[in-house]
Order: structure tokens, then C-alpha cells, then sequence
């Protein structure tokens, strides 16, 4: 099973070659609405990172997320622009908001299980909803924030600064951001947490035998993804610079979802391959206007009816079938009488489970 | 060291346990006996505390245990290992055994020394370290869901029927490592319905019928008994 140095070193030289063409890609696309919809694409793809956690790989479906990237959001715009802080002190401060209130809803919603979890979830993401819609005073309510400063220049040691009014500066600070967002992901799957998360997905009874305390770990696995929601947000209003309550509406965390799902949950790919080919298709449908869930829609039944981990966990069974293929079948020739046998009973079992 | 004093579970208006006592002394062998529906598996299931006791107390070497959250039991040396095999099933054997040492996972030398342990009680698990879980015989899997219950280092294992679903062979395979893992020091509660394996392994033995315990006594007492010889024996 270990992968043998050669599909490694394949593997670290795709994973350059991706690198690479993501530091290059402002100037090999030259049309600024391209950047602009891979700028996109990469800000859902972080808030996205943190739903694949709560949902692909603890296995609790939340649909209050829209609700933290609206938290995280609106705190940039109201500290930047009412109370004039500079964005980078806000952006931490939006990341640490959105954690606060993951902590607050998690204690009260986790203790519900399954689908009622996720009913209360979807509750929670409509209040903040309307909460962001009426509290006038504070958010503009309908009105929206208007006039969202961009991130302060940072002076470079060599006179001159990054100015974030240029669409390149603005991509390479959502990608640092991206990279960071996977980079932690990775971190926390192939850690002992990300273990503890996927047993929870598998079998919480499970889980709490051999010792792993459900509850924390859950609640521990929502307060990332919020933080994650709250840090896309955050670039979105340093980015957009216009913030409408509709970013906050559950509509926004059903898109996350149809971003997730399509890409792959549970797979660590999978958000920046939904985000990406479900906006790129978005945009390319835009003359179809609402029509376009017409296209999305059968796609999606078809995506979870073939593919239930995503383009990326199909293409992950697609490959493995292959090697399998490959593999001529004699570890099976080899299993004495008894533990073939034991073997084609489990099987059965299994059918019958 | 673990005693259960007029323990009782409802389900509803439904009593699974009926005021149930027992005592599992230290170091001993203790295997539960009954048929189906008998109450074995909610006894297991109410000393790891997944389920909730409506009457009764249960305690560890004095220390009351009952109402404790299943992953507190862990840490107090009660480690179960689930009917049925339970794993997780795509992930790797190796993934299986290092998360049943969650309870100490911070002592990263005492790891390796119980994984080294369950590797010399199993060797075919080194073997397939890296294999999905799944993909093992049944066997197998039940090797890996005892190996990882001891990744716990439980002063008392739970195990409830290792020998469900296994061929006769595999079964005496099972029981005699079972034998082993309690001439090491771990005190084991057994529940099972094969009697004549169970019983020759163990030292003493509850027989429990429709949540109750309707007769206890050592091994040999019990096998001896007419009754028990043609409800569960068949000889």
C-alpha cells in the first residue's frame, strides 16, 4: 500500500507544477474578469475548507456557515470603515469574531445529533442572517456597507508599496491566504485531531468508547470551520469593499454546499476543485441567468448518484480500481482454506448489513 | 475491583436489566452467559457508559463510575471492545489501533509499547498495517478491534462476543489469545453465547436470562449444571 518513491516524486512535481502555475497565473491570463472570477473562486474555496471539516470529515452538516462569512465580513467593514482600524488588524479580528460565535452557537447546537443539528444549524444561519439585515445601526441593514476601504498599503523596504486597489496585489494575498487555509487542513487530517474528527464521522457511539470526548472535538471541528468561514469573509470585504446581508443568507452556504459536494468532501482537493469548476461554469452560464440550476441541478444528482465523494474522491476510486486491475490476484491464492472462508462470510455479512 | 449492585436499564416501560449484581475481582476471567436478548450486550454497554442505569450503582475498586461519560470510563481502565467488530472502516489497521490509544496518546513511548504488544499478540496485523480496516477477514477484524480496545492499557476489558460470525478454527484462535491477554494481567469481562469455548478459558461464570442473573458459580460449576449443559451446551 505505501506509495512507491516514484508515484511520489510524480506527486511533488505536480503539486510544484500546480504552485507554480497559481504564482504565475496574473500575468499568463491577461483579461482582468478571468482574475477576478479565480479571486473568487479561491475566497469561497477557504470559507469552503472549513465546511469540508465540519461536514466532510466530522461528518456534521451545519448550514449556518454563510452566517460566520457574513460575521467575518461585516466585522472588516464596520472595523475599517466606521472605526477606521487597518485592515490587518481587522482581519484577525474578524477570524477571532467568527471563532467566538462558533464557540457560542457549537455549545448550544452540537448537543443535538444528525439531522437536528442540522435543522438548529440552518436556524442559527437565518438569524444571523436577520440579524445582519435589521440591525440597522450597525450594519446599514439593506442598505449594506458601502465604501469598504481596501487593505492598507504595506511600504516595501525598498521605497514604493504593495497597493491593494490592483487586482494582482489583491490575488496574491487571497492565494497566501488560500495556501495557509490547506496548509492548516493538511496539518490537522494527518494530525491525531483529524483521526479523532473521522472516527466522530464514522460511529460517535464508536468514538466514545475508546475514549474520545464527542462533544469538544465537535465543537472543536466547528469553531475551524468558522474561523475559516469568518477569514473568507474577511477578504471579501477588503476585496468586493460592498457588503449586502444577501452574502450572509443560508442561500450562500447551500452554494458552499453545491461547491463541496460536487468537488468532493472528505478529500482534501475537493473544495478548490468544486469552487473553481462550479463558479468557472457559473459564469460561462450567465446568459441562462436563473436557468443555470436547471444545468446544476441534474448535475448535482448525478455527481452524489456516481460520484459520492466528489469529482475528487471519484477520481481517487477511478484510480485505485485501476492499480487493483493491475495487481494480478495472487494474494488471494494465498489466504489458507480457513481464512477464505472466514473471508466470504464477512462479505456476506456485509451484504446483509 | 468492578462491581455492579442491583444495576437496572429501562428502555421505555421495556426492563432490559432487572436488578442486576455482580462482582468481576481482579485479574479473573468472567465470562457472562445467554441467549439472545438476555441483556449481555446492555450490561457491557451500561458499565462503558453509553448507556444510562435507571437504578443501581456501579463502581471501580470503590470509586463510583455509573453516570460517567463513556470517554471518563475510558480513562478509568474500562476499555470495550463493541459487538461486532466495530471499525473504522476505511481507515488503515495502524489508523485503527493508534486512535484506541486516544485516551494516552501524549505518552508516545507507552504507544509504541502497547502497539509492539498487540503486533507480538497479532502478528498478521504488522502485516496489514496499512490496509484499510475493511478489507480484512473477519478474523481479522476482530483481532484489530481487541488490539485496539488493549491500546487503552484497560486495567478491565470488555469484550462482547469476539467470536460472533467467526469460523470454529478462528474461534479457538481468538479465545486462546483472549487466554493470553488475561495471564498478562488484564481482568476481562467475556460475554458470549458459545458456552463450552467460553467456559473452558474462564474462571468464573454469571448465566443471565431475560436481564437477569439467574445463576453464577466457577467454570467447572457451571458446566457441570444439567440445565445450563442443555440450554447452551447441547451435550
Amino acid at each position: 500500500m505505501t506509495p512507491s518513491i516514484n508515484s511520489l516524486r510524480s506527486g511533488k512535481a505536480i503539486y510544484l507544477a500546480l504552485g507554480l502555475l497559481a504564482l504565475a497565473l496574473p500575468y499568463i491570463i491577461t483579461s482582468k474578469y478571468l482574475l477576478h472570477v479565480v479571486i473568487m473562486c479561491y475566497m469561497y474555496a477557504i470559507a469552503i475548507y472549513g465546511l469540508n471539516l465540519i461536514l466532510g470529515y466530522t461528518g456534521q452538516l451545519s448550514l449556518a456557515h454563510a452566517g460566520f462569512y457574513g460575521i467575518g465580513a461585516y466585522t472588516v467593514g464596520i472595523l475599517t470603515l466606521k472605526l477606521h482600524w487597518s485592515f490587518w488588524l481587522a482581519l484577525p479580528a474578524a477570524c477571532i469574531l467568527a471563532s467566538l460565535a462558533g464557540i457560542l452557537v457549537g455549545l448550544i447546537s452540537l448537543r443535538l445529533k444528525s439531522h437536528y443539528f442540522t435543522i438548529f444549524s440552518l436556524c442559527v444561519g437565518l438569524i444571523l442572517f436577520l440579524t445582519i439585515e435589521h440591525w440597522d445601526s450597525l450594519t446599514e441593514g439593506v442598505r449594506g456597507l458601502i465604501g469598504v476601504p481596501p487593505p492598507n498599503p504595506i511600504p516595501l523596504p525598498g521605497g514604493g508599496s504593495i497597493v491593494f486597489t490592483d487586482l494582482n496585489a489583491q490575488y496574491y494575498l487571497v492565494l497566501l491566504c488560500l495556501v495557509f487555509t490547506i496548509f492548516v487542513m493538511n496539518r490537522i487530517i494527518n494530525s491525531m485531531v483529524g483521526r479523532t474528527f473521522m472516527a466522530i464521522r464514522n460511529s460517535e457511539e464508536l468514538a466514545s468508547t475508546i475514549g474520545i470526548n464527542v462533544f469538544t472535538s465537535k465543537l472543536l471541528s466547528f469553531v475551524i470551520s468558522a474561523f475559516f468561514a469568518g477569514l473568507a469573509g474577511a477578504l471579501f470585504a477588503g476585496y468586493i469593499r460592498f457588503l449586502g446581508p444577501p452574502m450572509s443568507h443560508p442561500n450562500m452556504t447551500f452554494e458552499f454546499l453545491l461547491m463541496l459536494l460536487i468537488g468532493g468532501q472528505g478529500t482534501l482537493a475537493g473544495p478548490l476543485v468544486g469552487a473553481l469548476l462550479v463558479n468557472t461554469v457559473t459564469e460561462s452560464l450567465q446568459f441562462m441567468q436563473s436557468y443555470r440550476y436547471v444545468v446544476f441541478g441534474p448535475f448535482l444528482i448525478l455527481v452524489v448518484m456516481f460520484f459520492p465523494r466528489g469529482i475528487t474522491g471519484g477520481y481517487y476510486s477511478l484510480k485505485n480500481r485501476i492499480r487493483l486491475k493491475k495487481q494480478p490476484r495472487a494474494a488471494h491464492k494465498e489466504a489458507p482454506p480457513v481464512l477464505a472462508a472466514d473471508h466470504a462470510k464477512t462479505k456476506s455479512e456485509e451484504l446483509r448489513g | 475491583m468492578l462491581e455492579l449492585e442491583n444495576l437496572s436499564v429501562s428502555f421505555g416501560s421495556f426492563m432490559a436489566l432487572r436488578s442486576v449484581s455482580m462482582e468481576v475481582r481482579q485479574g479473573e476471567l468472567l465470562v457472562l452467559l445467554g441467549a439472545n436478548g438476555a441483556g449481555k450486550t446492555t450490561l457491557l454497554k451500561t458499565i462503558s457508559g453509553l448507556l444510562r442505569p435507571s437504578g443501581g450503582v456501579i463502581t471501580l475498586q470503590g470509586k463510583k463510575i455509573s453516570g460517567l461519560s463513556p470517554s471518563q470510563i475510558v480513562r478509568h481502565g474500562i476499555s470495550q471492545c463493541a459487538e461486532g467488530r466495530r471499525l473504522f472502516a476505511q481507515m488503515s489497521v495502524y489508523k485503527n489501533l493508534l486512535l484506541g490509544a486516544y485516551t494516552c496518546r501524549k505518552d508516545k513511548k507507552g504507544v509504541e509499547k502497547s502497539l509492539a504488544y498487540v503486533y507480538s499478540l497479532y502478528p498478521i496485523l504488522k502485516e496489514k498495517e496499512n490496509d484499510p480496516a475493511g478489507s480484512l477477514s473477519g478474523g481479522q477484524q476482530q483481532m484489530v478491534a481487541i488490539g485496539r480496545a488493549l491500546m487503552a492499557r484497560p486495567g478491565v476489558l470488555l469484550l462482547d462476543e469476539p467470536s460472533m460470525g467467526l469460523a470454529p478454527l478462528v474461534v479457538q484462535q481468538m479465545f486462546d489469545t483472549i487466554e493470553a491477554i488475561n495471564r498478562e494481567g488484564t481482568t476481562i469481562l467475556l460475554a458470549e453465547q458459545n458456552a463450552y469455548t467460553a467456559l473452558k478459558i474462564a474462571h468464573r461464570a454469571y448465566v443471565m436470562e431475560s436481564g437477569a442473573v439467574v445463576m453464577s458459580g466457577s467454570s467447572q460449576d457451571i458446566a457441570g449444571n444439567e440445565q445450563i449443559r442443555q440450554a447452551y451446551i447441547g451435550a
